[in-house]
């Protein structure tokens, strides 16, 4: 089998090479980052619009510039190597890595720790069964972000827009830009799904209409998209009866959330949270499975690449400490707990010595709120609270709990929104 | 300009290309015209991918026969034209006495048909074989010779086999009109110009009517009826079944059905619903609805939020009540391939006996002396052994670049269903010869990537690519705002 990785890295998109660069800089002396696309930088590619890096770099760049900074800081490590147009088809409990490529052929790799950066995938129209015919014209918005903006092409003329994702918001932008006629925006939510600067920069400046509470009842056109009906839908999300109306386009694009890509961490056994859909980990982003990490939009879908960076240098660190025999024995983990209109936190759980660890926490809320009180409880005991003016579900909230604070927890931590305020 | 064959079959379905298969067997020109890009692209490709056992037909009907023999005949070619095939078994289940009565009434007939092996089982003996049914489940009849299929891969390799033996297929080919002298057929109009030929076989599905109509025979008519079906990704719920669960059948349709396919995932349907729009395909929310409530009395645990495609499938429903099968009574030379229902996918290789066996009879035909069973080798990285996969790489670097990540689709493979005998010439086409694009990300990923394979490999600019009709254009040049294509 040959050379054994201090840490192997599957996915060499912003999370990927963060990680091995974070692993690098704590130590580790071979890191090999595995990467399927051509080139590294993941999804960055295509997305070349601005707004990358505000905080992780304190610039703002485009995705392929974001891309490229990151790959700037491993290239020329000798111990990092990156395999692109490398498939990993399957991941080990033992740690071994079996991937194909071209050039390569068939690998069995061993790395003393593996850190699992697979980013994350589109749902499709199917996941949300519009009714209809089946014709050409139905895309998700990052697969015809990629023929736009990689390749050249253009997925249509006349487009609607069903999901205000932030991918489907760029993408009404960007087919604007490119001479098309966007109709509009359709979203099931009686708020929208996207950053507010993205609302602003993308739909407003352009007068692109966002349809709040409606959905695609049909899909017509028997070769090629013809056009939709659309509706508007009641509180339990089903369309209303009279309120349907005809919308002219030739094209759909899909921007109804993101799934995090976790058929490799399924298949190794690594327990998998529910809400999530990524795995359960704690601080250090250690899997189930010891000298698994994961990071990035694997372990719960991200707005801002930034936090990305930031949480998979946090894995290649443990990674790199792990691979080392330098990491501390636990004296205990804790779970951290979702209450009230919390829908997610990660990690999910502490690993805790007695100095105690500072630790941040990302978390999404069930609804949009305003003026409530995030609060942290353990057992009986206030840890941490603080102010929110307002959130949102799609804007992740992070929340830094003080090593100071980790220092003796005995009970579950709780996450929870204080909502009496 | 003109061509010239022997016998011209219509429509590239299951039942048109294995007729073209059985029919290549012989010293015998045959020239099979389908009007869609591809093969494969109509009722074979939406439908229950079921090979029935045999028990549901009335003893004596066309349908009977041709399922049971069917059935035999797809279990002896399976190796022989590698065939995607599991005899899973299927199980009819009852819920209460009424129910179970119609079991004993379908073992009778089963066994009247010739179906081997049928049995009742009482509840203990179905949860044990099945434990995700549901524990209203009171008994069932197990038919241990019904199986699942890749029911396009079926077609295909019919096709492929065809061609290899000498057959002509000819895609995008539409039928404008049937000429016939002194009611005797002398040739096919298409698009693609006039086929001289002295037999026509109308495999028309749908439009098998409207075929029959040009050649002078109005002796049956089609009804078109819709069923749709939700397909659930296979990480969802696995060994959620073990093969096929029907529920008791009505008088019209043996119902919704709840099976496991053959690469693992989970797929529930259909309905039955009469059309009046031959081509009306779309899936409807109430239908849906209505699958998704049937299959969930069979299965309670059905994973609802792991859909990831719903789609329609037509049945050609004939109004003599049973398939249409030989020679026309009002036209010379028009031999009758209709009304191919359920269960046409499992009947298709017993039916192409039967039809080249009248052919051969009528044109006195040989066996062809160079007859090659089977039908080239296509390797997939995926089945293969570690060795195996070193070697199929070193071989051919493209087998090294996976495209379709969900369900590990080479570039390779893409390649090879381009190229193969009757290959693919559109995104749907490739798809359904190799999987890539069929996996939980419904070409999120490998779509674009396909697009552009298929240009390359086909000599044709991107913006020609199809997704799988004549007019699916896929994507745009950006300094064509027109719109215009090839």
């Amino acid at each position: 089998m040959g050379e054994i990785y201090d840490v192997i890295i599957v996915g060499g998109g912003p999370a990927g090479l963060a990680a091995a660069y974070s692993a690098w800089q704590n130590g580790a002396g071979s890191i090999l980052v595995l990467e399927r696309d051509r080139e590294p930088g993941g999804i960055l590619q295509q997305c070349i619009h601005n707004g990358f890096g505000l905080h992780h770099f304190k610039e703002e760049l485009t995705g392929p510039g974001y891309a490229q900074r990151c790959y700037d800081l491993v290239k020329d490590k000798p111990e990092i190597s990156i395999m692109v147009d490398t498939m990993v088809l399957a991941v080990r409990p033992d740690k071994t890595v079996c991937a194909v490529s071209p050039e390569r052929g068939r690998m069995e790799l061993q790395g003393k720790t593996i850190v699992l950066t697979m980013g994350c995938r589109e749902r499709t129209r199917g996941a949300i069964r519009i009714p209809g015919e089946r014709p050409a014209g139905v895309y998700t918005a990052g697969a015809a972000q990629r023929m736009v903006n990689m390749e050249g092409y253009l997925p249509g003329h006349k487009i609607v827009i069903l999901g205000s994702g932030d991918i489907g918001l760029i993408m009404a932008r960007r087919m604007t830009l490119e001479g098309c006629k966007v109709q509009g925006v359709f979203e099931i939510c009686p708020f929208s799904n996207g950053l507010t600067r993205n609302l602003v920069q993308c739909l407003d400046d352009y007068g692109i209409p966002l349809y709040l509470s409606h959905t695609i009842t049909q899909i017509q056109g028997k070769e090629r998209v013809t056009g939709i009906t659309a509706a508007r839908v009641d509180e339990h999300m089903c369309p209303v009866p009279g309120t349907d109306f005809a919308v002219d386009c030739d094209t759909v694009l899909l921007s109804v959330g993101l799934i995090p890509e976790n058929e490799l961490s399924r298949s190794l056994g690594i327990e998998l949270h529910p809400l999530t859909n990524g795995p359960v980990v704690d601080q250090h982003r250690a899997t189930s499975l010891p000298g698994i990490f994961a990071a990035g939009n694997v372990v719960h879908v991200h707005d801002l690449v930034d936090f990305v960076s930031d949480e998979a240098a946090i894995a290649g660190k443990y990674a790199a400490l792990t691979a080392a025999g330098k990491l501390a024995a636990a004296e205990r983990t804790l779970p951290v707990v979702t209450g009230n209109a919390v829908r997610t936190c990660v990690p999910q759980r502490l690993r805790l010595t007695d100095e105690g660890e500072s630790v941040r926490l990302f978390m999404r809320v069930t609804k949009p709120i305003r003026r409530v009180k995030l609060v942290i409880r353990s057992g009986g005991n206030l840890i941490l609270s603080k102010n929110l003016l307002a959130a949102k579900p799609s804007e992740m909230i992070a929340v830094d709990l003080p090593a100071g604070k980790t220092v003796g927890l005995q009970d579950d931590l709780v996450v929870a929104i204080d909502e009496e305020e | 300009m003109d061509r010239e064959a022997d016998v011209v079959v219509i429509g590239g379905g299951i039942t048109g290309t294995a007729i073209l298969a059985e029919l290549a067997r012989y010293d015998l020109h045959c020239v099979l015209v389908e009007k869609e890009p591809d093969i494969a692209a109509g009722t074979t490709k939406a439908n229950s991918a079921v090979l029935h056992a045999g028990f549901d037909a009335p003893q004596g009907s066309m349908k009977a026969r041709m399922n049971v023999a069917g059935n035999r005949l797809y279990h002896e070619l399976q190796e022989q034209l590698d065939l995607d095939i599991q005899w899973t078994g299927s199980l009819v289940v009852a819920t209460d006495a009424a129910e179970e009565a119609v079991l004993h009434e379908l073992l009778a007939r089963g066994q009247a048909n010739g179906v081997p092996d049928l049995a009742i089982w009482d509840g203990k003996k179905v949860h044990e074989q099945e434990p995700n049914l549901s524990l209203q489940i009171r008994a069932a009849l197990w038919a241990p010779t019904a199986g699942i299929c890749w029911p396009f891969g079926l077609a295909i390799a019919f096709a492929e086999n065809a061609v290899q033996n000498g057959a002509e297929i000819l895609r995008e080919c539409e039928v404008t009109g049937i000429r016939t002298e002194a009611g005797k057929i002398t040739a096919v109009e298409t698009t693609a110009g006039l086929i001289r030929t002295r037999w026509v076989v109308n495999a028309g599905g749908v439009e098998a009517d409207r075929v029959s109509q040009w050649a002078g025979d109005v002796s049956f008519s089609i009804q078109p009826r819709k069923g749709e079906y939700v397909l659930f990704d296979k990480t969802a719920q696995p060994d959620l079944v073990k093969g096929v669960i029907f529920p008791t059948p009505s008088r019209t349709s043996k119902g919704i059905l709840v099976c496991a396919t053959t690469h693992g995932n989970v797929f529930v349907g259909p309905n039955a619903q009469n059309i009046e729009d031959r081509e009306d395909t779309a899936v409807t929310a109430a239908g849906m609805a209505e699958i998704l409530s049937g299959a969930r009395k069979l299965v309670p645990k059905i994973p609802m939020g792991a859909a990831i495609t719903e789609f329609a499938g037509i049945r050609a429903v004939s109004s003599t009540g049973d398939f249409v099968l030989g020679f026309s009574k009002n036209v010379d030379g028009l031999v009758q391939a209709a009304g191919i229902q359920s269960p046409g996918l499992t009947s298709a290789p017993a039916i192409a006996r039967y039809i080249a066996g009248l052919l051969v009879k009528a044109s006195k035909a040989a066996l062809r002396a160079d007859y090659q069973a089977g039908r080239p080798a296509h390797p997939t990285l995926r089945t293969l052994t570690p060795d195996g996969q070193e070697k199929l790489i070193a071989g051919d670097s493209r087998y090294g670049r996976v495209i379709c990540r969900c369900e590990t689709i080479t570039e390779g493979e893409i390649v090879d269903a381009i190229h193969r005998p009757c290959g693919a010439r559109t995104v749907d086409g490739v798809k359904r010869r190799t999987r890539a694009g069929m996996g939980r990300c419904q070409g999120g990923f490998c779509g674009p990537r396909i697009v552009q394979i298929l240009a390359r490999e086909l000599k044709i600019p991107v913006s020609s690519v199809r997704k799988e009709t004549r007019a699916s254009y896929m994507y745009y040049d950006k300094d064509e705002m027109s719109g215009g294509n090839a």
